[in-house]
């Protein structure tokens, strides 16, 4: 039987005010796994439960009231258009059949950053993925996908594929930044925790011309008796 | 590793009809991982409904080789090596396409049975006393995944047709579940007699056959609900009390 370690959670997320859940799209709130939130560099089991009470009653109420506050907003009919050929591009590729198969892109993906972007990190690795997936990105804009729109997994997994590749650069972004180890981020050319690393989260966002910027942001400093409580946990 | 066959179901019309596709086959693959490599390979916009790939998400149900199973708890390493593995949607429903079926009708089928109705708390602190053996006869029910192989398995519903006047099996352990709960009040009896159509169940335990939680869905469930309609309406001493009883 073969072991190995897989990925059960996802410790960052769409970045949330802690009260009211909303995110820096007014109106676009999170909470669950999607959202970053409590669990910083770890995650126990049995926290995301607690979580999605906590602040899934907060998103939902804070949804409420800003629906009832603001009024619908207008939609911007060509950028919708826009996004449905975007969507439909590799079902409209598809016909001939010739291009690029979506399952091998996600594919190779998965192999990338299980090999490169694991447990264990180090700076070449990180720089290294961050090539790949590009290369990657360049591939997932030639998929294809036979069939119609209806119940088409080879499509749904076309779609995804930019998904992914966001969320994989924001991973290995952030990891290559933060030159420490902490929690489950363990570099072998930075094996110490480092205290200014401590005190920071890393944000990331997508800039003007579509690249994705970190900058590391000032965490909101703890009161007494909790980071009493951390000092005392180690 | 092994090349194998398999037949499966594509399409969704008159056109509909197994194809042939091969894959190659790991030790420790279930059916669900070949349905994957097919689409990974050679199919990619064959359909197909699964979540969990632990067997506790009830999404995954087919027929393979003919049998209602959950493709995902179905080892490759127990299927006969000597011919193609047959795929195909569970056919009790209505097909959507490929290996999905439309299992709206059973959500339907659901909220026409009366939902639980607790009595009136029994201690100050409006909690309720209960026996645990009252407690330990419903934990099985209460495993089902609905997954709805049961009901595709079950003649009533795949050979008859007679969704409109019969609830299935997975419906017979849910209103069970409720019946026997130590606390509730509702009377299901007089509507699974009449509109939820037990009597049309004879007891063939092909349900409980193909259960993948193991529910002893025929002996545990089913006919004590039997005994309870035959008791009401069919027990002769108490139909003869009725009768006293209305004059």
């Amino acid at each position: 039987m073969e072991v190995g370690p897989t990925t059960h959670y996802a410790m960052g997320g769409v970045r949330v005010d802690g009260d009211t859940q909303m995110s820096c799209v007014p109106g676009l709130f999170a909470a669950g796994e999607c959202a970053a939130g409590l669990h910083g560099a770890n995650r126990l089991g049995g926290n995301s439960l607690s979580d999605l009470l906590v602040f899934g009653k907060r998103a939902g109420e804070y949804a409420s009231a800003f629906a009832k506050e603001h009024e619908h907003g207008t939609v911007d009919e060509a950028y919708v258009a826009s996004l449905q050929r975007e969507s439909l591009a590799p079902i409209d590729r598809g016909g001939g059949g010739d291009g690029e198969n979506a399952y091998i892109v996600q594919k190779d993906l998965q192999d990338t950053m299980q090999d490169l972007v694991g447990i264990v990190r180090n700076s070449d690795d990180l720089q290294l993925a961050l090539e790949r997936i590009a290369a990657l990105r360049a591939r997932a804009r030639a998929v294809v996908a036979p069939g119609n729109r209806e119940y088409n997994p080879g499509w749904h997994t076309a779609l995804d594929l930019h998904n992914l590749l966001a969320v994989s650069e924001a991973v290995t972004l952030a990891a290559q930044l933060r030159k420490e180890s902490r929690g489950a981020h363990t570099r072998t050319d930075y094996p110490e925790k480092d205290a200014a690393f401590g005190k920071v989260n890393s944000v990331i966002r997508r800039a003007d011309d579509g690249s994705l910027q970190v900058r590391h942001e000032q965490l909101v400093p703890l009161r007494d008796e909790l980071s009493q409580v951390i000092e005392e946990v180690g | 590793m092994a090349r194998r066959d398999f037949k499966v179901w594509r399409g969704k019309d008159e056109s509909a009809g197994f194809q042939n596709y091969s894959t190659d086959v790991t030790e420790g693959m279930v059916v669900l991982d070949c349905v994957h490599q097919i689409q990974a390979e050679s199919a990619p916009d064959l359909a197909a409904r699964w979540n969990c790939k632990a067997g506790k998400c009830g999404s995954c149900s087919a027929e393979i080789n003919g049998m209602p199973r959950l493709m995902c708890m179905t080892r490759m390493s127990d299927l006969p090596e000597d011919g193609p593995v047959t795929i195909e949607p569970m056919r009790a429903f209505p097909l959507i396409a490929d290996l999905v079926s439309d299992v709206s009708w059973n959500y339907r089928v659901k909220e026409r049975i009366a939902p639980f109705k607790p009595r009136k708390p029994d201690a100050p602190d409006g909690t309720w006393r209960m026996q645990q053996e009252d407690i330990d006869r419903v934990q099985e029910f209460r495993k089902c995944i609905e997954c709805f192989l049961c009901q595709d398995v079950c003649h009533v519903l795949r050979d008859h047709h007679k969704h409109d006047e019969f609830i299935g099996p997975r419906f017979l352990v849910y209103a069970a579940a409720l019946e026997m709960h130590p606390l509730d009040t509702a009377d299901r009896i007089g509507s699974l007699k009449e509109e939820q159509g037990i009597g049309y169940c004879n007891i063939t335990k092909c349900c409980t056959k193909v259960c993948p939680e193991n529910i002893t869905i025929t002996d545990n469930a089913i006919i004590p609900l039997k005994e309870r309609v035959a008791d009401r309406f069919y027990d002769p001493i108490a139909r003869l009390l009725r009768l006293f009883k209305k004059k």
